[in-house]
């Protein structure tokens, strides 16, 4: 397995898309803090850019690798290797050199600015690892989109409607449950309908870290009740570590049954 | 070598392999002929693994292949199509592969047979079909496997190529190799095959030597018998 990750690794590594993330991600960091001139505003925006941005990119770049490299993987299929450390060694390629491009595109100019020095160090540091998980999570669900659809033109569809689903759609219809239940106590159901996207559960992790739940109303108050705590910390980052390990089981799963 | 039994394969609706049983012995070259569609290569990559059988067994020097994949590493492959990672060169592709595989390769007589040597650091991408399909051959040939499975192997060689990959393969039987072909082109299954093995909707319609196959069809021209059995069934 580690020798595919390594080759598809290498070959991401050389291919243009894995700059122009790392790039983007360099000049994102610069721009905010330059224009904020603090490390703890420039956080709270990275978070607003993150949440939604993480998620599309590792939708469509594992995708897009998935149906790019099928040559590869019909190559690799006739070889003595076993069928998911093949798919495996693909998906921890692709997660791997987002996540590189990622940490190091924001991390170095943060760094330069101070950041070691700084207390914003811990919300940073929980910012790279939701942004990280989002990352292993997304490629994960892409590459079993595209393992289930053969058809390129429907792989995408269905990548791009499901970043949609959970980015905006899912948000909507918890807003609209919300209103329409209004009258009937709504912690215990906002709680773990945020444990089901993790678009959200990142987006709550870091706002409560950040200490900003006071825009969060009443249902904040639960959710720093909860959150705030070990305990909290705990179950959303198991969360968070279950809904990496369930599309990848899923992946390994399906790639032994697959017909190539 | 390699014993089927019972192989179904559906693709949807499509009944592609239907109760196929076949039995390769040891040593030889056998080609695998059909019409379009009749299941040859569904039949190369169910032994390699590729495609998973709905029913029966596919047995590979005594191992069953199903959720194994030891054994490929007795099996040299040449896909029919040629279908390379773009972004690598030929040196690079061909560094990988051994990396891959970690056995003793003969690469460089290869290189040189074929010519292959002003292309090494070119990338796959810019290499015409020929020449892919050199590289292909390359990759197949350079490791020393029992089993060898050529899937249309003759596509795009030039007249020098072709008597070169007849003379390799030649030198391989003579090693003593099962070597598997599927060809569209008559004259070199002709010329190279022992046993022909016809696939007709799913199932094994004729397996013999070619002489048996005439005297089936009572045709004297093997050209002509294979294009016998194609029009009884239409």
């Amino acid at each position: 397995m580690f020798k595919i990750l390594k080759y598809g690794f290498y070959d991401l590594m050389r291919s243009r898309w894995s700059y122009v993330y790392f790039f983007f991600y360099l000049a994102l960091g610069f721009v905010l803090l330059f224009l904020n001139n603090d490390l703890s505003k420039a956080v709270i925006t990275l978070m607003n850019v993150i949440i939604v941005l993480v998620p599309l990119i590792g939708t469509i770049f594992g995708v897009m690798y998935f149906y790019n490299s099928k040559e590869f993987t019909e190559l690799l299929l006739a070889q003595p290797l076993k069928r998911t450390s093949i798919f495996l060694g693909q998906y921890l390629g692709v997660a791997g050199s987002l996540t590189l491009s990622f940490i190091l595109g924001l991390g170095i100019p943060f760094v330069i600015y101070g950041l070691f020095e700084s207390e914003a160090i811990y919300n940073f540091s929980l910012l790279l690892m939701t942004g990280a998980f989002l990352t292993l999570i997304f490629t994960a669900l892409a590459f079993n989109i595209a393992l289930n659809n053969e058809n390129k033109i429907k792989g995408f569809g269905y990548a791009v409607l499901l970043w949609l689903f959970l980015a905006v759609i899912y948000d909507g219809l918890f807003l609209l449950s919300l209103v329409v239940f209004e009258e009937y106590p709504l912690d215990r159901f906002s709680l773990i309908a945020t444990m089901f996207n993790p678009i959200d559960l990142s987006r709550i992790l870091i706002l409560l870290k950040l200490d900003i739940s006071a825009l969060l109303g009443y249902t904040g108050a639960v959710f720093k009740k909860f959150f705030g705590t070990n305990f909290g910390f705990l179950v959303s980052f198991s969360v968070l570590v279950l809904w990496s390990l369930i599309p990848i089981g899923l992946l390994a799963r399906k790639a032994r049954k697959k017909d190539f | 070598m390699i014993d089927i039994q019972n192989l179904h394969k559906k693709f949807g609706n499509n009944q592609v392999l239907a109760g196929l049983d076949l039995d390769i012995s040891e040593g030889g070259i056998f080609a695998i002929l059909g019409p379009n569609g009749s299941g040859k290569t569904t039949l190369i990559k169910s032994i390699l693994g590729m495609v998973v059988p709905n029913k029966g067994n596919i047995l590979v020097q005594g191992q069953n292949v199903k959720n194994h994949w030891e054994y490929r590493q007795q099996i040299n492959y040449l896909p029919q199509i040629a279908n390379f990672p773009g972004n690598l060169s030929v040196k690079e592709l061909i560094r990988m592969i051994k990396d891959l595989r970690q056995k003793p390769s003969e690469e460089n007589t290869l290189l040189d047979l074929f010519g292959l040597r002003t292309f090494l650091d070119k990338k796959l991408v810019t290499l015409s079909g020929g020449t892919k399909q050199k590289v292909n051959i390359v990759l197949t040939f350079m490791f020393d496997s029992p089993l060898l499975i050529l899937d249309e192997p003759t596509t795009g060689l030039d007249p020098a190529s072709l008597i070169r990959l007849k003379t390799l393969i030649n030198e391989e039987k003579k090693k003593g190799k099962t070597i598997l072909i599927t060809s569209h082109i008559m004259q070199f299954v002709e010329e190279m095959a022992d046993e022909i093995v016809y696939l007709l909707e799913g199932k094994i319609y004729f397996k013999g030597n070619i002489e048996q196959l005439k005297s089936k069809t009572q045709q004297t021209d093997f050209e002509r018998a294979i294009a016998a059995i194609s029009e009884e069934n239409v």
